[in-house]
């Protein structure tokens, strides 16, 4: 997946991010951040260039990445999908929204991106649009009031958007 | 008025003498409050939460966390506090693999026997986790996942005592675990198998790996002859193992042991310490006096884990290491490549046993250097452990045991020799040699050795000691490390030009080979300064101490090496030491 892969033109670019931060233990995290923003994820090789560069054990490094809910070190999809499964979209049935998109993009058991990249399915505790209940974000864009088959829908769109692209910017 | 610096304890007033805390107060009250996670040598992580007490005006807290204050008022064995305990020991244990009777740790697991003392009969919590894969990558030590119980002990030594960090916690919640980066076997990452973290581990989650099957398979050989060498910090240690407070020298008990298990010669690993030292004088006299300084400072290289540390840590200092074998590997090469037992052995028809306080002896046994035709010249290392687990399964008391010497040519030793076991004894074994070398000759060319022998400046339990010493007008600047944490400030200063020294010794375990991980637990700072009291004791108590006066050693020489550093000592005694990323690349 060209899409994926990681380049030395990438450590560059990690480099640049700690030389911001500097290497203080406490950097880590922010750092982790931005290395995420930029590759959707955190691959094993930069975690270990990022140990090695500010001078961490990469026990610790990975201990940090693995903590977090919001890091991911598996490889994103290109679009993110989050189901709330906060109390007030889960009364409202968030759960058959979340199986009808992962039954749509072909997910089955542990696997939570599909197969040919494009999707990542994922429950999120609370996206704070309570009101708008049951709600989905993809890429952080929130779809509001979802159903399974307008869930269903949007999926179709964006797998139709990718077979034949238009210009969008 | 100041308040005396007393705390009632269980309604008896205790002193505050610089304890740090109030579990150490309670300690020395005689109450043995149970923990997972404290050691009085690592920092303090207050995640166990079985040492709690009660403490009028502040409730239930975790006693290791806490400072003594004056006037305070502490229970330690109230019903709640039982409950607590039992509690936590519940939760542990259920998510704990219960395979008792087959585990390693049956009989040794703080976890079992806390649960034994504190009654715990009943668990209520249900478990069910699926079993995860053991970690048997290394020579050294096995990782078992399912028996972890996330007290955190191995990650603090390898991260504060070894200055390493390969283990960490990952993950969180009920996924928590300790794992080296990436989930990663222990071979795949830069572990050196010192095995410290196994020393402190309460459960079977670290252990040392398990050889004795092997051994027990040569001994039952009738066409095997099976020797054993011991390691000089053994002989003041197995006793420990049963129940012999620790400081006390069983040398011949160690031998007796090993007759009785069915060894046909019982040899001294302090005999090639000995050798180690007259080869390592001579390499390190040599650079010296040539007066090139770029391989020195010269560094010992008997620790594995310390030769391993530098190989991958830090190549640029591969050069200072001293090109000597270990003692243990020595020792191999001599039996397996040389007539040394007598003209008419074969080789290969000797199985070499090491009896040793190390689980890094046994990756370095492993090493493909150290074999020829992908034979190892030492077959099996065991640890002190794994002797005193052979000598239970038979049945030996050793109380009765009679004090039986070793064979010869090879178990005879000087002072010099078993010193090897301390911190700072190869360094002083070193200078005893180095002291005859550089004493002044006379008009015939004799040289007169200097009268002195113990050199106090180099003893001790200082992570980092420091001397200057003078012999024959030559001053030699030495820095003696243990620990790998050490060691690493010992390399930094001499990196940023900050010190320099001609002679750094470096032994990866605290207190050196005494404090081994293959070493009988507990293990702590007062064991270990007892074990190193017993080794000086032997050393003094030796006619000889300086291993160039061993009669066998030069009797090795005249027959077979020539001279120290010959091209034959080279073949058998040296080695390369080669960058880790290109092992196996240089050697032959
Ligand atoms: S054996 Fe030593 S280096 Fe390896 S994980 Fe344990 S403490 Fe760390
Ligand atoms: S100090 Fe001794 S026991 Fe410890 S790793 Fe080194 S050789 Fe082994
Ligand atoms: S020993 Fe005090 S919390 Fe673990």
């Amino acid at each position: 997946m060209a899409l994926l892969e990681t380049t030395h033109r990438d450590f560059a670019n990690v480099s640049k991010i700690i030389g911001r931060h500097g290497k203080g233990q406490q950097e880590l995290v922010p750092i982790l951040q931005e290395v995420q923003a930029e590759y959707r994820y955190l691959p094993e090789e930069i975690l270990s260039h990022i140990s090695t560069a500010m001078g961490i054990p990469p026990a610790t490094v990975y201990g940090v990445a693995t903590f977090y809910a919001q890091f991911s070190l598996e490889p994103k999809g290109k679009y993110v999908i989050r189901v709330c499964d906060g109390t007030a979209c889960h009364v409202r049935h968030s759960m058959p929204i979340y199986e009808a998109i992962r039954k749509k993009t072909g997910l089955r058991g542990k696997r939570i991106t599909s197969a040919d990249g494009l999707f990542t399915v994922e429950t999120v505790a609370c996206v704070g649009a309570c009101g708008l209940a049951p709600v989905i974000t993809i890429n952080d864009e929130v779809y509001a009031q979802m159903t399974p088959e307008a869930a269903e829908m949007i999926i179709d769109a964006l797998m139709n958007r990718e077979v034949n692209p238009v210009e969008t910017h | 008025m100041a308040m005396e610096p007393v705390v009632t304890i269980d309604g008896i007033s205790v002193r505050i003498e610089g304890e740090r805390n109030l579990l150490e107060l309670v300690r020395k009250a005689g109450i043995d409050l149970p923990t997972f996670c404290y050691h009085s040598e690592l920092s303090v992580y207050g995640a166990c939460r079985m040492c709690v007490v009660e403490v009028d005006r502040m409730g239930v807290v975790s006693s290791c966390t806490v400072p003594p204050q004056p006037g305070m008022v502490v229970r330690t064995n109230t019903e709640k506090l039982m409950e607590i305990r039992r509690t936590i020991l519940e939760l542990l244990l259920a998510r704990h693999d219960r395979e008792c009777t087959t585990c390693t740790k049956n009989g040794g697991c703080r976890l079992q026997s806390l649960a034994q003392r504190l009654g715990v009969r009943d668990i209520r919590f249900g478990g069910g986790d699926a079993k995860r894969p053991l970690d048997r990558s290394t020579a050294g030590i096995v990782r078992d996942p399912n028996k972890c119980i996330l007290c955190g002990d191995c990650v603090r030594v390898c991260g504060e005592v070894q200055g390493i960090g390969i283990l960490d916690f990952a993950f969180r919640g009920a996924n928590a675990a300790v794992m080296p980066a990436f989930n990663r076997e222990l071979r795949e990452v830069d572990c050196v198998q010192c095995g410290q973290c196994v020393s402190v581990c309460p459960t079977a989650a670290l252990t040392i790996k398990d050889d004795t099957s092997r051994v027990w398979k040569a001994l039952g050989n009738p066409k095997m002859k099976v020797i054993a060498q011991v390691a000089p910090a053994v002989r003041v240690a197995l006793g420990e193992e049963f129940g012999h407070a620790p400081g006390w020298a069983d040398t011949g008990k160690v031998v007796a042991a090993l007759k009785r298990l069915g060894f046909d010669m019982v040899l001294d690993t302090a005999f090639t310490a000995d050798l180690t030292v007259v080869e390592e004088t001579a390499e390190f006299v040599g650079r010296l006096v040539s007066g090139d300084r770029s391989r020195l400072p010269q560094f010992t290289s008997c620790c594995p884990a310390w030769v391993k540390y530098v190989e991958q840590r830090h190549p640029e200092f591969l050069p200072n290491l001293s090109t000597c074998r270990s003692p243990q590997q020595m020792f191999g090469s001599l039996v397996r490549n040389t007539p040394v037992l007598g003209e008419a052995e074969d080789g290969t028809d000797v199985f070499v046993v090491s009896i040793m306080p190390c689980t890094a002896k046994k990756s370095e046994a492993a090493r493909e250097e150290f074999s020829r035709d992908g034979r190892p010249d030492v077959d099996v290392v065991l640890t002190t452990h794994e002797l005193a687990m052979m000598i239970r399964q038979v049945g030996i008391d050793f109380d009765q045991l009679p004090s039986e010497p070793f064979d010869l040519p090879l178990g005879m030793a000087t002072g010099a020799g078993m010193i090897f076991g301390n911190t700072g004894g190869v360094a002083e074994a070193v200078l005893r040699a180095a002291a005859s070398l550089l004493a002044p000759a006379d008009a015939e060319g004799h040289r007169h050795e200097a009268a002195r022998l113990a050199f106090e400046e180099v003893r001790g339990m200082d992570g980092v000691r420091e001397a200057s010493v003078e012999l024959g007008g030559v001053t030699i600047r030495l820095a003696v490390a243990h620990s790998l944490g050490a060691a690493s400030a010992v390399l930094e200063a001499i990196a940023e030009g900050k010190a320099e020294y001609d002679l750094v010794e470096v032994m990866s375990c605290p207190g050196g080979c005494i404090g081994g991980a293959g070493q009988p637990v507990p293990s702590h700072i007062e064991v270990r300064k007892k074990r190193a009291k017993a080794l000086y004791g032997i050393d003094k108590m030796q006619m000889l101490r300086r291993a160039h006066d061993n009669p066998f050693v030069t009797a090795l020489y005249d027959r077979l090496l020539g001279e120290a550093g010959s091209e034959k000592a080279h073949e058998l005694l040296h080695t390369h030491h080669v960058h880790a990323g290109k092992a196996g690349s240089a050697c032959n």
